[in-house]
């Protein structure tokens, strides 16, 4: 059990509701992060089941073929964390995962694309929807897959990192460029 | 720092440290007079700016609920936030991308150049061009503006080249780096720019110009400043004689405090300034202060904005290097023919991850939407700024339905956009287009209207009193004592981002209140 990527190593549970877990794929953004070949992240307020069709919801507003699920798991653990702390939140998520229906996961995504649209308006669609935005490409996993570097300040910015790197146009005429700090 | 006794009535007393309060905070102190400054965000510096994303724009946001009415798409895309400012020491200086154009003009003009245009309350500035630009020269001084006063400008970013290269094949020619408060080398003891790119997280390397670590630390050094954070004015007072003479205020443990004043500058963003002057009616001012003429509020204004996203077949690493790196001022006219008046610049931009996905690009889910993250790398970006219409029904008012954590009514926003406000984004967003598809554009996407950052014209100056809120001095019309000190005071907005404007009238509010103080009037 070494091997397990805990992402919710920082808040460990003490009664797990429900467990989502994964293999790292090699050669991925994730194994250069994590500490181990699987990952398991345990849920608080919700049942693997519950997880589980969330999961492929997420997928579903957010499909990314490549993007691994360790990176889709980090938004239900978010919406779970908040569901253990909000039970009116806990009720909603709970009734649009079965609402969702059994075999969601498993269904082509033409037809999941379809039975979400029609939830789409719905208060429980659009919380999952910017909980996605909010926690899936603000991972360290997301920023390597879509290749964002993030922060600079920390690595001296991106000065003589790359900021003016581009050569497939003309470079720009000092007249309405500047120099670089320290040239004239 | 100074300590003030509450009871000490012989301060001014402003309310916000951001580009107009803590401008004003310095042109007195350093003149000997005794200021307090009330700011309701909490204190940070270039060491506790957060860099991650999501943490900075709490740490640093004017989060306070607030409501929303009318047709515009914010009022529906971002129904509790219908602005993007802070809420911290330094106010908005502290994330803002420091473009510092000038107004030209013909935008003071207004009313004479644009003609009575149906559904809008607009008038021209009391104060000359002539006379702003000198106090646009000190302000661009003492801010280190490039490409003037011979600092160079900011170099080209990857961002910007892309931007450039398409400018120049549509035939535009003021295309440039820009006039940005951003250090292009060390000036007045703050470091050069390293292209983090983390502009509006707040700039770790002081290199861009921020109240939080130029006046505002200057001004307690002179020893006259009492700066109190996370203290939240809720109403001004006044006396028998009509003159404001202290101001309450919530401090951090939310207990309720007075502070005495000679003078009140009001400088808390287009928003809560005329919401302040709203909470503070009384039986001698029924409607709220200084608002005998029932324009507080009234006339709001915030540019037109909208971001315009190019993808590219190559990388551009948007992301790398300042956030608005770059200009394009050739639609800064006037030309009715173009279906609209006023003009617009095109300014540089690109948004971090998780923020392009939340306010950046339109509204969506699914393969389309996922697209356009998977093309993050080759996106180059541009944003619309140029002048909206003031119309007297487009204001902040009271919502007395809803109370903020104090029990005060929040500030309802009420904006229905005018017919020349979508003609002038129509336009501007099919040159942004053409823009991107002359240098190979393989798709353009427009984004939605993001919560407003300029939040002007809401205590508007005004040569007739009836007309608006102030004089040509940021003075309030009916308190002698009372001054507007922030972009509220912008007589129309032009299609400048506004704070070296406010800078520029802080300068000017400044001497006229030291004069005033020196010769008794006040």
């Amino acid at each position: 059990m070494e091997t397990l990527v805990r992402l919710d190593r920082r808040e460990m549970l003490k009664t797990a509701t429900g467990v989502l877990t994964g293999l790292v794929v090699a050669g991925s953004p994730l194994a250069l992060i994590a500490g181990g070949p699987a990952w398991a992240v345990d849920l608080g307020a919700l049942t693997s089941a519950e997880g589980a069709a969330l999961m492929a919801m997420v997928r579903t507003i957010a499909p990314h073929d490549k993007l691994e699920d360790a990176a889709y798991a980090l938004v239900i653990q978010a919406v779970d964390r908040e569901a253990a702390k909000d039970e009116g939140l806990r009720k909603m998520i709970r009734e649009g995962a079965a609402g969702l229906g059994a075999d969601f996961a498993g269904k082509a995504e033409s037809e999941r694309v379809e039975a979400l649209k029609k939830i789409e308006s719905g208060a429980f669609f659009q919380t999952m929807r910017i909980k996605t935005l909010l926690t899936l490409y603000a991972s360290p996993i997301a920023y390597a897959y879509f290749g964002y570097e993030g922060e600079a300040f920390s690595k001296g910015g991106y000065l003589y990192r790359g900021f003016n790197d581009l050569r497939w146009l003309a470079e720009v005429p000092a007249e309405d460029s500047g120099p670089m700090p320290g040239q004239r | 720092m100074a300590r003030i006794e509450q009871n000490d009535a012989s301060a001014v007393v402003i309310i916000g440290s951001g580009a107009g309060g803590g401008t004003l905070a310095y042109e007195l102190t350093r003149q000997g007079i005794p200021v307090v400054v009330l700011e309701a965000g909490k204190r940070q510096s270039t060491a506790t700016f957060s860099q991650v994303p999501g943490e900075a724009f709490g740490q640093l946001t004017w989060l306070d609920r607030r409501t929303q009415s009318g047709s515009w798409d914010v009022a529906k895309s971002s129904p509790n936030m219908p602005a993007w400012h802070c809420k911290t020491v330094g106010g908005t200086t502290v994330h803002w991308t420091a473009a510092c154009p000038r107004l030209e003009l013909w935008e003071m003009k207004a009313r004479s150049v644009y003609g009575n245009i149906a559904g809008t309350s607009l008038i021209d500035w009391p104060v000359s061009h002539e006379e702003l630009l000198k106090y646009y020269e000190m302000a661009e001084k003492k801010m280190g503006v490039t490409r003037r006063n011979g600092i160079p400008g900011m170099p080209a970013s990857n961002n910007f080249k892309v931007m450039y290269a398409g400018a120049k094949k549509l035939g535009y020619r003021k295309v440039h780096t820009g006039h940005l408060a951003i250090n292009p080398k060390t000036f007045d003891g703050r470091g050069f720019c390293i292209q983090q790119g983390f502009c509006v997280q707040g700039c770790k390397m002081g290199a861009k110009w921020s109240t939080l670590y130029t006046d505002i630390p200057r001004a307690e050094r002179t020893g006259k400043l009492d700066l109190r954070s996370e203290c939240m004015a809720s109403r001004i007072e006044h006396g028998e004689d009509g003159k404001v003479n202290a101001v309450v205020y919530r401090d951090a443990q939310g207990q309720e405090q007075r502070q005495k004043a000679r003078i009140v500058c009001v400088a808390g963003n287009g928003i809560e300034t005329p919401r302040l002057l709203l909470l503070s009616e009384s039986a001698k001012f029924p409607k709220g202060l200084a608002n005998s003429s029932d324009q507080v509020g009234r006339n709001y204004c915030h540019q037109i904005n909208g971001f315009v996203w190019g993808f590219f077949e190559k990388p551009v690493y948007s992301w790398r290097g300042v956030t608005l790196g770059g200009v394009i001022e050739d639609e800064v006219f006037n030309e009715p023919k173009r279906g609209f008046v006023g003009g617009y610049r095109m300014e540089l931009v690109t948004l971090d991850l998780p923020t392009l996905p939340l306010v950046g690009l339109p509204y969506g889910w699914g393969r389309d939407f996922a697209w356009m993250l998977e093309n993050y790398r080759n996106m180059a970006g541009m944003l619309i700024n140029g002048e909206d219409m003031p119309r007297a029904e487009n204001r902040v008012t009271l919502n007395r339905e809803v109370k903020d954590a104090h029990g005060l009514p929040v500030p309802n926003v009420h904006v229905d956009e005018h017919a020349n406000d979508q003609a002038l984004r129509k336009h501007a967003q099919g040159q942004m287009t053409k823009v991107f598809e002359a240098v190979g554009a393989k798709r353009v996407v427009l984004g939605p209207l993001p919560p407003a950052t300029h939040n002007t014209c809401s205590a508007r100056m005004s040569e007739k009193p009836e007309e608006g809120v102030t004089n040509a001095w940021g003075r309030t019309h009916d308190v002698k004592n009372l001054y507007i000190s922030d972009g509220s005071v912008l007589t129309t907005p032009g299609s400048a981002n506004p704070t070296l404007t406010i800078v520029a009238l802080a300068l000017r509010q400044a001497e006229h209140i030291v004069g005033e103080m020196k010769a008794g009037r006040i």
